[in-house]
């Protein structure tokens, strides 16, 4: 039948007239919000998630707590001089002449109670986050900045290229990161930087594939292309056109990882592969209270001991996965296998 | 390409990284500078520089690297791999009377985390933004940031210690046991909880996902009843993404052992893992490590091959 | 007694942005056998009314308001599995885009089978049967061997095919077809388009062709309604929305239509875009785009009304929604509909043979300027479209 679309011809509807005349009404076809950019926009769907901005307020106010937990003195300079810890985490308090014991249950005196060398757990608590909060963030910035550069060089050349760099990754997932974080750290000795070492070691592996993967998504598009077809250098394309579209999914992954990263640190601590035994680590707080579980002392049960430095833990994990679902919602990315990746090592 | 030739190429394929996998071990264990050696003649100097040769020797540490290497792949064919020092007992065994403990608690978290994660994964996505679907989600969320050895030390403190139910530690019970299933509820809990938040959490978005697509509208404009539209169409496509995650959660499960088996005083491989690195038992280092490697290795292989049984375009990429 | 009957429906999608009333108080009908288009730029509730009139609905969707009468029975009022029993059954629907209905784990033999077992209670045997059967009728090569392979081993116009199978499974009263060829290319939409037409007569079946092609619906339908932001605004015959359009949009669609030879320099299409109908302008939503629009316009919404006599219709064959017709515009609609070479052919009495109309046979000619004639077509139609089969083996 489409003979009669060369048959019929209507003529009279002028379409000038409509562009040519005055509005009839104040309506619009576009609405001015769809003219914020996206990280605006996503800024306003995080602020309006309430779990997500209570886990940003957590993650803030237990950073601040560790920072200004004890005073911080940088080559004899006293650049931080506020402390919120009643007692040195590392004080021992009858020693100090105070009237305290081992495992005092929490008073007002001793809010999360006294440990197995009568130290303050408050104190100690507070003073911990140093040690995970700082090498999760550390550890993850260090990480997504390699795994950022690994995955864009091997998803944007392809080829023998991509197939040998992603050979290495398999390698390094056939491995449960915690396994190769233990023996690193057993190679190199326990300690901060070498706990750092060891999670980088294997903490950039999934950033690299996520990336990749984002890369190979972006690569065919065509603002792409045409980058390449005016001849822009390769570098050049991938950090100026390719990297900023990859950007998204890796800031989800990162917000999440940061929960592994102090996770896995607190366990090589429970392990007794962390930081020296004496140290106010969360992790290796557990490993002295083990013991003390395991045994039952008989009678009462130093509960708080186990309870607060864990809680502890489990608190900032938890406010950093809020938030990382958070921007996860808010930017819209996909959950795939490696945002999943959440909580084990 | 048929399913059979798929599997044969995917099987050919593992090879290659079978062997990174034990490029790989070695090399962690031989990155320090010095060898074992080194160590043991630093805590004996008794020992003479001939005696120091003849067990370099031995140990077929008196060549190169790439030597040495042969020599270790050799003995780890032939089933040798190495001794466990401070017991004097070959690796082998060693490893095998611990490994059922690790595989009876590995297979209890895989069970409960199959066995919580599926049904919820169903019930939240099926019922997205309901009362369910938002204690599903914090359950989860909370699952993946439980420390499992806290999560751990707080089901004894709760359960063993204030409730009485179960021993602290379990006692030393023949393992296939209707006893030992009891001991292993709560080591087991521990290694499942946070496998099985993983897997919801990717159950529920799979499934979320799969819902929303145009094929599910078509089943149900088929007059097929809801249970049918979900439970066939639609979980047997968000069942892909699922195995997709299989090797990863035995990785992880693989990590928890380690951990959990400390806190519970599992005589499993995971406690003889701690045991070796405090111990510096550098051949049941490399024996573990390079277990967990192939045993990874083939649970991704296995995986790879669900996931073409269960996705027929997978076939012919 | 019509054969659907749907009268004054309202759908509402209670977004994050606002409510959108994607479908407003909307009645047509559709007689037995009959082949009803709805027409419309993409946005216009095309597809929300074909799910609605199956019940499908879903969140944040909601039908507010409404009577879905199929067979004199309300479906608006039926439980959920009465409602099970009619879809699929009674009446199916061919989707727009195959390779997504279609679901990419199951063969296509039991896809449309499970249907045939579900609702006509055969065993495996008989259902594959009857599928086998079906494959062949929508002009599926080798049926019994592609039963059992999976939607992606098909081309798209051989998924188009299957989906048209799954839809006419259980012999349907009512075929809703959602753009059933927008996804294809032009050559396999005429085999397509030709094959369903066979089909739907073989199998008495009524077809809401829903579309955003005009040349589609004067190819196929007998009565047409243009829909446009969730609204009826004209329902005529094929032949009087052609030769005789009413409603402005209508003039606009049917200016838009690319002619050949007929020496005008540039294609005249309507100016602006279907508004988001979170926001639809005021008084008549069309106003913005039309050229005849004058101030009453913006306040007043134009009621569907009978052009020559200004007054309601209710279900009736012929009604345009523009204030034209209830005297409310100070000036005419000043267009004009030129039939070219009418005067050529005025022997047999009809105003031109090629219009069909819907108590005659469908006349054909050789004369088709754009290749789209559908005779010539169905020598090479089984299984033509697409020679292996294997799209990408």
């Amino acid at each position: 039948m489409s003979t009669d679309r060369g048959r019929i011809r209507i003529t009279g509807f002028d379409a000038d007239r409509v562009e040519s005349r005055e509005p009839l009404s104040d309506w619009t076809e576009t609405r001015d919000t769809e003219t914020e950019g996206r990280w605006t926009r996503a800024w306003r769907e995080f602020r309006r998630n309430r779990s997500a901005m209570l886990g940003l307020y957590i993650v803030i106010a237990m950073s601040l707590l560790a920072l200004f937990a004890r005073p911080i003195t940088i080559a004899g300079v006293t650049v931080q001089p506020f402390s919120l810890a009643p007692y040195d985490p590392g004080a021992i308090l009858y020693a100090q002449g105070l009237d305290v014991s081992a495992y005092e249950a929490p008073s007002l005196a001793h809010p999360f109670g006294t440990d197995g060398s009568a130290r303050d757990v408050f104190s100690r608590v507070l003073y911990g986050g140093r040690f995970s909060l700082s090498i999760g963030f550390i550890v993850v910035f260090v990480t997504a900045a390699i795994g950022l550069v690994y995955g864009a060089v091997a998803g944007y050349y392809g080829g023998w290229v991509d197939e040998v760099m992603m050979r290495v990754l398999d390698l390094i997932f056939a491995f449960p990161g915690l396994l190769l974080a233990l023996i690193i750290v057993a190679v190199l000795g326990k300690g901060y930087w070498e706990l750092v070492l060891a999670f980088t070691a294997i903490g950039w592996a999934g950033y690299a594939r996520l990336i990749r993967g984002e890369i190979l998504k972006v690569k065919e598009n065509e603002y792409v292309l045409a980058a390449k077809a005016l001849g822009a250098r390769d570098r050049r394309v991938i950090f100026r056109h390719v990297v900023p579209n990859a950007i998204a999914p890796l800031i989800v992954q990162a917000s999440l990882s940061i929960g592994t990263v102090v996770i896995g640190v607190a366990a090589l601590g429970f392990l007794g592969l962390g930081l020296p035994p004496s140290s106010a680590e969360w992790g290796t707080m557990l490993d002295q209270t083990r013991q003390t579980i395991v045994q039952g002392p008989g009678g009462s049960i130093p509960w708080w001991v186990t309870v607060f430095p864990g809680g502890a833990i489990f608190l900032f994990v938890m406010s950093m996965n809020l938030i990382g679902d958070g921007i996860n919602d808010a930017l819209d990315a996909q959950e795939g296998e490696d945002v999943a990746r959440g909580g084990e090592v | 390409m048929s399913l059979r030739r798929f599997i044969a190429v995917r099987v050919a394929a593992t090879i290659p990284i079978l062997f990174g996998v034990s490029v790989l071990t070695f090399a962690l264990v031989h990155l320090t500078p010095g060898d074992p050696i080194d160590q043991m003649v630093a805590l004996n100097p008794q020992i003479s520089p001939a005696e120091e040769a003849a067990i370099r020797a031995r140990y077929g540490l008196d060549g190169p690297v790439w030597q040495q290497y042969l020599t270790w792949m050799s003995n780890v064919l032939q089933g040798n791999l190495g001794t466990v020092i401070s017991v004097d007992q070959p690796v082998l065994p060693y490893i095998m009377a611990r490994l059922p403990e690790t595989i009876a608690l590995g297979l209890f978290g895989w069970a409960i985390a199959l066995l919580i994660s599926i049904p919820t994964g169903i019930y939240a996505a099926v019922n997205k933004d309901t009362l369910g679907d938002d204690l599903s989600r914090v359950f989860a969320l909370s699952g993946i940031s439980l420390p499992n050895f806290w999560l751990g030390l707080m089901l004894i403190l709760v359960f063993a210690l204030w409730l009485d139910l179960w021993p602290v530690l379990a006692p030393d019970k023949p393992l296939l046991s209707a006893e030992m299933l009891w001991y292993l509820v709560l080591p087991g809990v521990t290694i499942g909880t946070a496998s099985s938040a993983t897997l919801m959490r990717v159950m529920r978005s799979s499934m979320a996902e799969e819902m929303n697509k145009e094929y599910v509208t078509a089943a149900r404009a088929k007059g097929l009843p809801e249970r049918t539209v979900v439970l066939k169409h639609v979980l047997r496509n968000s069942l892909i993404s699922v195995t997709t995650i299989a090797a990863f959660l035995t990785a992880s499960i693989f990590a928890g052992a380690v951990v959990v088996e400390q806190v519970f005083a599992w005589p499993g491989l995971g406690r003889a893992f701690v045991g070796a690195i405090i111990g510096r038992e550098v051949d049941l280092i490399m024996a573990i490590t390079l277990f967990t490697g192939v045993t990874i290795i083939l649970a991704n292989l296995l995986a790879d091959i669900m996931y073409a049984v269960l996705d027929p375009r997978i076939r012919y990429d | 007694m019509a054969l659907l009957e749907v009268e004054d429906l309202t759908v509402n999608f209670y977004t994050e942005e606002g409510v959108v009333t994607a479908v407003d108080d909307l009645s047509f009908r559709i007689e037995r056998g009959e082949k009803f288009g709805v027409v419309g730029e993409s946005g216009a509730g095309k597809s929300v009314t074909a799910l609605s009139v199956m019940r499908l609905i879903e969140e944040p969707g909601r039908i507010e308001s409404g009577t879905v009468r199929f067979d004199g029975t309300d479906l608006m009022e039926m439980s959920e599995s009465e409602v099970r029993d009619v879809r699929g059954n009674d009446i199916a629907m061919i989707f727009q885009d195959a390779q997504t209905a279609l679901n990419p784990v199951y063969t296509v033999g039991e896809q449309i089978a499970e249907a045939i077992r579900h609702h006509l209670d055969y065993d495996d045997a008989a259902a594959r049967d009857r599928a086998i059967r079906l494959l062949d009728d929508v002009g599926i090569p080798e049926p019994a061997a592609r039963y059992d392979d999976y939607p992606h081993e098909f081309s798209g116009g051989m998924q188009q095919r299957v989906v048209i199978a799954m839809a006419l499974s259980c012999d349907p009263d009512l075929l809703i077809a959602d753009e059933p060829t927008t996804a294809l290319d032009v050559t396999i939409e005429a085999k397509i388009l030709d094959r369903l037409e066979r089909l739907a007569e073989e199998y008495d079946t009524a077809i809401q062709l829903i579309t955003h092609d005009l040349g589609v619906i004067a190819e196929m339908c007998d009565r047409v309604m243009v829909m446009y932001a969730g609204r009826a605004v004209e329902k005529a015959t094929v032949e009087e929305l052609y030769y005789d359009p009413k409603h402005p949009y209508t003039v606009g669609l049917m200016s838009a239509i690319p002619r050949i030879g007929d020496g005008q320099d540039r294609l005249q299409t309507i100016p602006g875009t279907m508004p988001d109908l979170v926001e639809v302008p005021s008084g008549c939503s069309f106003h913005p785009r039309c050229p005849f629009a004058e101030e009453v316009c913006t306040r007043k919404q134009p009621p569907l009304v009978d052009p020559d006599t200004g007054e309601g219709v209710g279900l009736s064959d012929r009604a345009a929604a523009c204030l034209a017709y209830t005297g409310d515009l100070d000036n005419e609609l000043d267009y004009e509909v030129e039939v070219r070479g009418r005067a050529e052919q005025p022997e047999d009495g009809q105003p031109d043979p090629r219009v069909r109309r819907p108590d005659s046979e469908p006349v054909r000619t050789d004369s088709d300027p754009v290749g789209l004639d559908t005779d010539l077509l169905d020598q090479n139609d089984d299984g033509e479209d697409d020679a292996g089969g294997l799209s990408d083996g």
